[in-house]
């Protein structure tokens, strides 16, 4: 869904709720609807299969996926041609290349779309002869726990930016599932570099709900020392790289780390997050294409939810997604409903295992929707109909959709609810008055981790700042101490 | 330290080789046991094999520095220490320094290689947003300090627009990163062996120049030169020059010229430009009264301005005439004009001379 555009969607909806298509939506879900590309289906014989002669030995195609197959060898499809052309082969440094008189260029489309993959349907029961990681009790109730307690973080800290108590915010709604369901899929020794709308990776970690509020109120406890801006969390001790703003800058940075771990020959990955806009930012490709090279243990992750601020995958990219990218680096792909939290936990359970024991990359493509704004400083309204962002909220919540499921199982009932949510209300309006009450940094940290001992330069400016902050005492915050 | 001595004919300029003199250094630093003549190039492998030695968490990478590097300065890495450690990358600069961070983020040494100069802006984002912030962004909870980047750069006679830059300028203007320039073999390998070792990230440009021409007699053990300290590679008191690696050559024939008039100069050799020595500096300018700064570098928003603005800063009154910029032109690196483009020896001299007379 994630990749129709406005105008179709709304037509959907007006249709939907008229005529009551409901069940037509679930078929086309997992696909686009938008049927402006017709197929030409061209046979897989005539894309040359250069391929590193390496990788020809020890492997056996796996990363060569066709649409139409699993998985599937080339040299098979060398052997038997449906359409009996001979095949002629020869080497070059590339590995083998088929020739064939016929002149045919690979579509630029894919006939068929990638199949999406989902367990839970949209009322949260599990879909007949669907195959999937077992999640325990005591993990499911824990991965929809902190699902609710990541939508109750959203929205009061939005609120506290709103009354002007934190400078800005961004929520993660509507993606509760994808970052609790591959936290929970994850082990506390993979090393996780986000982009800024996973936060509940964090949470799942043992961020506490203090933690979170000291850095969004830059005070003296926030590990950030105050130097950024709200909810560029970063901890060590949870193996969560600290949040920059730039886009997809993370992501060759989780190649190299990802390359250390199998160096050293830990079990443990490197994952990394960013959004259908940040595939289009060269570190993406850079990374990807690192990544098959070096055969480093590194999941990606891209939480595809339709929108880069006001700017639509129709505006970002022409390709079928972003799955298909993966597979032409060389990189195993899937795309799951990021909106299951059971697919996506199976799903990076899966990779992980793969990426660990194979010393291969592997991306995870979720399809979702934003369901906020993309920032405090944003209002999608201006850019999307309201009851668009409003059916998503209501009719597609993950984490509603996650609740049935445990309800079902018997796991959850409406008395937990309301206790987890009053609860966590509490605990975090507290820890919010704590965080705001506590003083800031001190000034010194301004000069201090540039680099790793204080040069002589900076330590000259920090004495004539001193002195410029006594003769104007007034011309800074009070609440940072000098 | 005589470096013309080190130096063969400069290709295109007609610089002859003088007789060879043993090398003197105005600071000795490094004991003489055990030396090897040797060009930089080689200084520059015997340092990353001394790395990769030393560390077994060192690793180099970068284009086609498996099979030794384009001006060798890899050669032999990948046999001795394993393809694991010495490997090729794709042609992605972006992600070669991309990759760098994660891996030193890791606790690493991760020595990349930019082909050349000329090409490290596609990686300029991961350098100033991601590698210089990293430390400081973290709260020191994170640091990629172990990440070296080591680009060959400047004029080698022919190079044109892309075979030439000296980009360091740019670097200068990042808080967070160091920029090291080495003058010779000897100073290149104990530079770099600090660059690596040093808990930040660091930009080494190697002086491609000198890369054959320049040989020296290089300690054959492992050493270390310290860094953000500037060294008066030869002394005088009438003027102070200050430059940096390849420069340096032709800022010393200068020199030497200049004393058969009477001019006696105080050569500086900076080293590292950022953070930069600046008492050093300052103490050789309050004792001559007069500065020059000298580099290949486009003269306007070079390096040599802000050398220019600290030091009239400290020591205005002291001086005896405004500094003096002997630098590159405001254009691309030129092909067929590069003789003219290049601050050559007479244009330091002149400005010697008109600094002295002023």
């Amino acid at each position: 869904m994630a990749f129709c555009s406005k105008n179709s969607r709304t037509i959907i909806n007006n249709l939907k709720s008229k005529l009551g298509l409901s069940r037509l939506m679930n078929q086309g879900s997992d696909g686009c609807l938008n049927n402006t590309n017709p197929c030409r289906f061209l046979p897989l014989t005539t894309l040359p299969q250069l391929r590193n002669p390496d990788s020809y030995s020890h492997k056996t195609g796996h990363s060569f996926c066709s649409q139409r197959f699993q998985s599937t060898t080339s040299e098979q499809q060398f052997a038997s041609l449906p359409n009996g052309e001979h095949s002629q082969e020869l080497d070059f440094p590339g590995g083998k290349v088929v020739f064939s008189p016929e002149m045919r260029f690979l579509s630029e489309s894919p006939c068929v779309y990638n199949n999406c993959y989902r367990v839970l349907d949209d009322n949260g029961q599990l879909i007949g002869n669907s195959n999937f990681v077992q999640v325990s009790e005591e993990i499911a109730v824990k991965m929809y726990s902190s699902m609710a307690t990541l939508q109750i973080l959203d929205t009061i800290f939005y609120e506290a930016q709103r009354q002007g108590r934190i400078s800005f915010y961004l929520t993660t709604i509507g993606e509760e599932a994808i970052n609790i369901a591959s936290a929970a899929a994850l082990t506390s020794d993979d090393i996780v570099f986000p982009q800024y709308r996973e936060p509940g990776v964090l949470l799942w970690r043992g961020f506490t709900l203090q933690e979170f509020a000291n850095q969004c109120f830059g005070n003296k406890a926030d590990y950030g020392k105050g130097r950024q801006m709200p909810i560029h969390y970063g901890s060590n001790k949870h193996n969560y790289f600290t949040v920059s703003s730039t886009i997809a800058t993370q992501i060759p940075h989780a190649v190299g780390a990802a390359y250390s771990l199998k160096m050293d020959k830990k079990d443990a990955c490197a994952v990394t997050f960013f959004g259908d806009g940040g595939t289009s930012e060269g570190d993406f490709h850079a990374a990807l294409n690192f990544a098959a090279v070096t055969e480093s243990p590194v999941i990606f992750i891209c939480r595809n939810n339709g929108w880069a601020i006001s700017t639509p995958t129709s505006d970002q990219f022409r390709s079928e997604g972003i799955a298909v990218r993966g597979q032409a680096y060389g990189v195993r792909s899937i795309r799951v409903d990021g909106n299951d939290a059971l697919a996506m936990y199976s799903a990076v359970h899966a990779a992980r295992e793969m990426a660990i024991n194979e010393h291969r990359p592997v991306l995870i493509e979720a399809i979702t929707y934003r369901v906020g704004h993309h920032s405090t400083s944003d209002d999608s309204t201006k850019y999307r109909p309201a009851d668009e962002i409003e059916w998503w909220r209501m009719a597609r919540d993950p984490v509603t959709r996650f609740r049935k499921w445990i309800e079902t199982n018997g796991w959850w009932g409406s008395e937990a609810e309301s206790q987890l949510r009053s609860s966590i209300r509490n605990e975090l309006l507290q820890a919010i008055q704590i965080a705001e009450r506590a003083e800031k940094p001190p000034v010194n940290e301004l000069f201090t981790d540039v680099y790793d001992n204080i040069p002589s330069n900076l330590r000259d400016q920090e004495k004539l700042l001193r002195e410029t902050i006594n003769r104007h005492p007034a011309d800074y915050p009070a609440d940072v101490p000098f | 330290m005589a470096l013309r001595n080190i130096i063969g004919k400069r290709i295109g300029n007609g610089i002859g080789l003088v007789g060879r003199r043993s090398l003197s250094t105005a600071t000795c630093d490094v004991e003489n046991r055990n030396s090897k003549s040797m060009n930089l190039y080689s200084a520059i492998n015997q340092a990353l094999h001394l790395a990769l030695e030393t560390d077994p968490r060192a690793f180099v990478f970068g284009e086609d520095v498996s099979f030794g590097g384009v001006f060798r300065c890899t050669t032999g890495l990948a046999d001795r220490f394993g393809k694991a450690r010495v490997f090729n990358t794709p042609l992605c600069e972006q992600g070669i320094v991309g990759f760098g961070i994660g891996l030193a983020a890791m606790g690493n040494r991760a020595i990349a290689e930019i082909q050349f100069a000329d090409y490290i802006y596609p990686a300029f984002d991961q350098i100033v947003n991601e590698a210089a912030k990293f430390r400081y962004r973290s709260g020191n909870q994170f640091n990629c300090g172990g990440l070296t980047i080591r680009a060959p750069y400047g004029a080698v006679g022919h190079g044109g627009h892309y075979h030439s830059q000296s980009p360091e300028a740019f670097f200068c203007h990042v808080p967070g990163i160091k920029v090291v320039i080495p003058r010779s073999p000897r100073q290149a390998k104990g530079l770099l062996l600090s660059c690596i070792r040093d808990p930040n990230p660091v930009v080494f440009f190697e002086p491609k120049w000198l890369y054959r021409l320049a040989v020296e007699e290089v300690p054959e053990h492992d050493y270390m030169l310290p860094l953000s300290e500037a060294e008066v590679i030869r002394q005088g008191s009438d003027i102070t020059l200050v430059g940096w690696g390849a420069q340096l050559t032709i800022m010393e024939q200068a020199c030497i010229e200049a004393e058969k008039d009477g001019i006696s100069c105080e050569l500086i050799d900076l080293k590292t430009l950022m953070p930069w020595d600046k008492e050093t500096v300052e103490a050789s300018v309050r004792k001559t009264g007069r500065v020059l700064i000298s580099h290949e570098a486009p003269v306007t928003g070079g390096f040599g301005a802000e050398i220019s603005a600290s030091i009239v800063e400290r020591c205005f009154l002291r001086l005896e005439a405004p500094v003096a910029r002997v630098c590159g032109l405001d254009t691309p690196f030129p092909l067929v004009f590069e003789p003219f483009y290049m601050p050559s020896k007479n244009k330091v001299l002149d400005a010697i001379k008109a600094t002295v007379d002023y």
